[in-house]
């Protein structure tokens, strides 16, 4: 049986490269990328695609994917930093997530150790009541948490993740205390929209995608969304339109190891920066649901280090951090 | 009268011969990674995502459902042959399973696992054709306060069913929650019991420990006893198909487990694991030879096999009509969907009928062709027990540290492994049962979220679980299970006063 699941497995791989015919050997990189969770979560999806995308540009002869699941990217992150230091043939994909598991995980490594590459996505989070609550408008929400902040239950993804700092920053918006925020994480949008569609929560938030049918469907009602702009196609409009300063955006982005520099590091911004320009990468990011967000190294670097600390300062208002 | 239309329509589009050979790759590749602990399903439709791409939106999909169903299958075969369950969902059926293979009835065994798993996914796909839209309305409204109530239901009925004294199997309960106080916690985010190691921040997996209490520990005792009393091959008595005797205990074991199965797969925190230790709960309690429970009874791994194909068709509920996966495997099939820009939800139905029926199709036919793949297998499967049993446990401990490897490739990880297996080597020595642990893990987390959630929701208010009729009339139940066993028994020692 094992011998025959080699033989499916070698087949499958055949079957993969067989669906890429006419690959340039322009570019001759053997890739291998760790998105640190399990297979089916974002970083895996990301981690994928632009396996797809590198290879089907021919921008790497052949790009593996491996998974590191653990606490939040912190166990993948931290095999990353040790393991593959220098190494220019290795990968990591990673988000806003992983900024805010290695503060409140106390971790030893963050991503601030890694050498961004580019920044690839940012979906936009959104907020969302039941059909039937009285609460219309993102006024309404912030009137009534301003009200009595224990009562407004929130429910979202995992607690520390983007969804808790979302709404964390609205009720400090709010006026009332964001250590008192009454947040039920679940372990993922979709358990979270159970308990929004069942009645049990204030609010929620998630991502915009993953509740996007619900939405349309009228059985959740959008009162805004956390991306700096309005996104074409989508009716809820932006914190920052509604009055409110805040902007959270679900960012991933692919990082080198630590010490790759020279050549080795500008090869691999090559490849990255032509595989993201690609018309392959835009179909991908569309059939996906993604929202475009690319940044170039240099900005993305400058990025990381501002939003580590934003998003510290957050966490340490909800008393996860110190 | 629409739906059975639609139905049809389905079945032409399964039925064409490019997507019976996907379903055919499906089924095949799916029974292979659930032969193997650690290469689940989830990991294997992920792998073969990119490969499908070019596919048109039905054939993967299709092969997607093969996968699935044949993995569920795939598991429960290692765990009577080997006590090795490839997956959490077959811990159960190890129980009784690998008993049964162990006294020379693996084919019974098998058989009767290939044949339920065929029936109750024939039940419940047609259940998800009919009765997934109404079916997920009342799931959604199952909110924390019931979900503990469901556990409390599991915990007790659990409890009292696998220890040979009350108060092993709570030992054994005991552990199992402990480990699975491990991690980091849901709702807070903050690390327990992990001992400042990073691998353990997200608990131990199940599959980890089932491994290890099981197989390790199994193999771990024999080699003990093997000095002092050399084990001959297991004999494969009679017949390696089920006798009229097996099919009269199964076939009732097979519908009850899939009705047990199917609404709880349907929930969106309902898994496959709490259906299929419920099924063989209602199975040793309704059995007309319970004594033989613990040495190889057919119910035992009837209904719950039954129990784990029903929950993988109910968990199709929800991601069909709410776009929410519910399993892992779950999860990777909606980004098969969505790279075809097709959004799993309420509007499913109706904007891609044709795709949803002829998934369910499809899965009739992938129903079919497990049942064509696995019974002649069945003959040939049994013959590895003739193995020499140096061979075979050595071949265990390979099988099982190999499996643990390739699901989670670290050192912490098989030291886990080795420790579960010493202590389980201990429990058999000192006849402490092993199940109650698994469950232990498997429950205690989710019942700890859901009390906490529950509470949180109220402001700490406790009477929230009475407030609730749904959640009352479960902990009830509960109630009663527990204490009804000394009622029964002071009646009939105050009646046998009396006489």
């Amino acid at each position: 049986m094992r011998q025959f699941l080699k033989t499916a497995v070698c087949l499958a791989a055949l079957a993969g490269t067989a669906f890429y015919p006419g690959v340039s050997t322009a570019n001759d990189l053997e890739l291998t990328i760790t998105a640190p969770a399990g297979a089916g979560g974002g970083w895996d999806s990301a981690a994928r695609s632009l396996q797809e995308a590198m290879m089907a540009t021919g921008q790497a002869k052949s790009v593996q994917v491996v998974n590191v699941p653990g606490a939040g990217g912190t166990v993948g992150l931290a095999q990353f930093v040790g393991s593959a230091k220098g190494a220019a043939d290795q990968l990591l994909v990673a988000g806003i997530t992983l900024v805010g598991a290695s503060i409140s995980n106390n971790s030893p490594v963050d991503l601030t150790q890694v050498t961004p590459l580019a920044r690839l996505t940012g979906d936009p989070l959104v907020v969302v009541v039941p059909k039937d609550s009285p609460i219309q408008t993102i006024d309404d929400l912030l009137a009534t948490i301003k009200k009595d902040v224990a009562t407004a239950i929130w429910v979202g993804g995992s607690a520390g993740g983007a969804d808790h700092i979302l709404a964390a920053l609205i009720t400090k918006a709010a006026g009332a205390d964001p250590s008192k925020i009454n947040y039920v994480a679940y372990s993922g949008g979709g358990e979270a929209l159970a308990a929004m569609l069942g009645g049990q929560a204030t609010a929620g938030v998630s991502g915009y995608g993953e509740w996007e049918g619900q939405i349309k469907s009228g059985d959740l009602r959008a009162l805004a969304i956390s991306y700096p702009e309005p996104i074409e196609g989508i009716e809820a409009k932006p914190l920052k339109a509604q009055g409110l300063d805040i902007e959270l955006v679900n960012w991933r982005g692919i990082f080198a190891p630590p010490g790759v520099e020279g050549e080795d590091l500008d090869a691999l911004k090559a490849a990255v920066d032509k595989t993201v320009k690609s018309q392959q990468w835009k179909d991908i990011v569309k059939a996906r649901g993604w929202t475009d967000y690319y940044a170039p190294s240099d900005e993305f670097n400058g990025f990381i280090a501002s939003e580590t600390e934003r998003v510290r300062a957050i966490l340490t208002s909800i008393g996860l951090a110190q | 009268m629409d739906a059975i239309n639609l139905l049809i329509e389905g079945f032409s589009l399964a039925i064409q011969p490019a997507n019976l050979i996907f379903a055919a790759i499906g089924v095949f590749i799916g029974t292979a990674v659930g032969v193997l602990p650690g290469i689940g399903p989830a990991l294997t439709v992920a792998l073969l995502l990119p490969v499908t791409f070019k596919l048109d939106p039905g054939g993967s999909i299709i092969m997607f459902a093969g996968i699935y169903y044949g993995g569920m299958y795939g598991g429960s075969t290692t765990a009577i042959l080997l006590n090795t369950p490839g997956e959490s969902a077959a811990v159960v059926t190890a129980l009784e399973g690998n008993k049964m293979a162990r006294a020379g009835r693996g084919g019974p065994a098998l058989a009767t696992a290939a044949i339920g798993s065929f029936v109750a996914a024939l039940v419940a796909t047609v259940a998800l054709a009919f009765l997934a839209p109404p079916l997920v309305k009342v799931a959604v409204k199952f909110a924390p306060w019931d979900y503990f109530g469901l556990m409390l239901i599991a915990f007790v009925t659990v409890s009292a069913t696998f220890g040979s004294s009350p108060l092993r199997g709570l030992t054994s309960l005991a552990f199992g929650l402990w480990l699975g106080l491990m991690g980091l916690d849901q709702l807070t985010g903050q690390a327990r019991l992990t001992f400042g190691v990073p691998q353990l921040l997200d608990g131990v997996e199940v599959t980890t420990l089932a491994v290890g209490l099981f197989a390790i520990g199994e193999a771990l005792h024999v080699a003990s006893r093997h000095l002092y009393k050399p084990e001959r091959p297991i004999p494969v008595k009679g017949s390696i198909w089920m006798t009229k005797e097996d099919w009269s205990r199964s076939w009732k074991a097979w519908l009850r487990g899939t009705v047990v199965g199917f609404p709880i797969g349907a929930l969106p925190a309902g898994g496959a694991e709490i259906p299929t230790f419920l099924s063989y709960t209602i199975e040793k309690k309704l059995s007309r030879k319970p004594q033989e429970f613990g040495s190889g009874a057919i119910e035992g791994v009837a209904g719950p096999e039954a129990a784990n194909n029903a929950s993988a068709a109910g968990t199709l509920v929800p991601l069909l009509t709410l776009g929410l996966p519910t399993s892992a495997t779950a999860a990777v099939m909606l980004a098969g969907f969505q790279q075809y820009n097709i959004q799993p939800g309420p509007l499913l139905f109706t904007q891609h009928a044709d795709l949803v029926w002829g998934l369910v199709a499809s899965l009739f036919i992938a129903n079919v062709m497990l049942l064509v793949l696995n019974l002649p297998l069945v003959g040939l499967w049994v013959k590895l027990l003739r193995i020499p049993l140096p061979w075979l446990y050595g071949g265990i401990l390979v099988f099982a540290s190999m499996g643990t490897i390739a699901a989670n490739p670290s050192v912490v990880e098989l030291l886990l492994l080795s420790a579960f297996g010493v202590v389980g080597f201990l429990m058999r020595r000192y006849d402490y049962p092993v199940a109650p642990a698994v469950v232990g893990l498997i429950l205690g987390p989710l019942a700890d979220n859901a009390l906490r959630r529950s509470l949180q929701m109220s402001l700490g208010d406790p009477m929230i679980f009475l407030q609730h009729p749904s959640s009352a009339i479960m902990i009830a139940i509960a109630t009663i299970a527990l204490i009804a066993p000394f009622v029964f028994k002071g009646l009939s020692q105050f009646q046998h006063d009396e006489d």
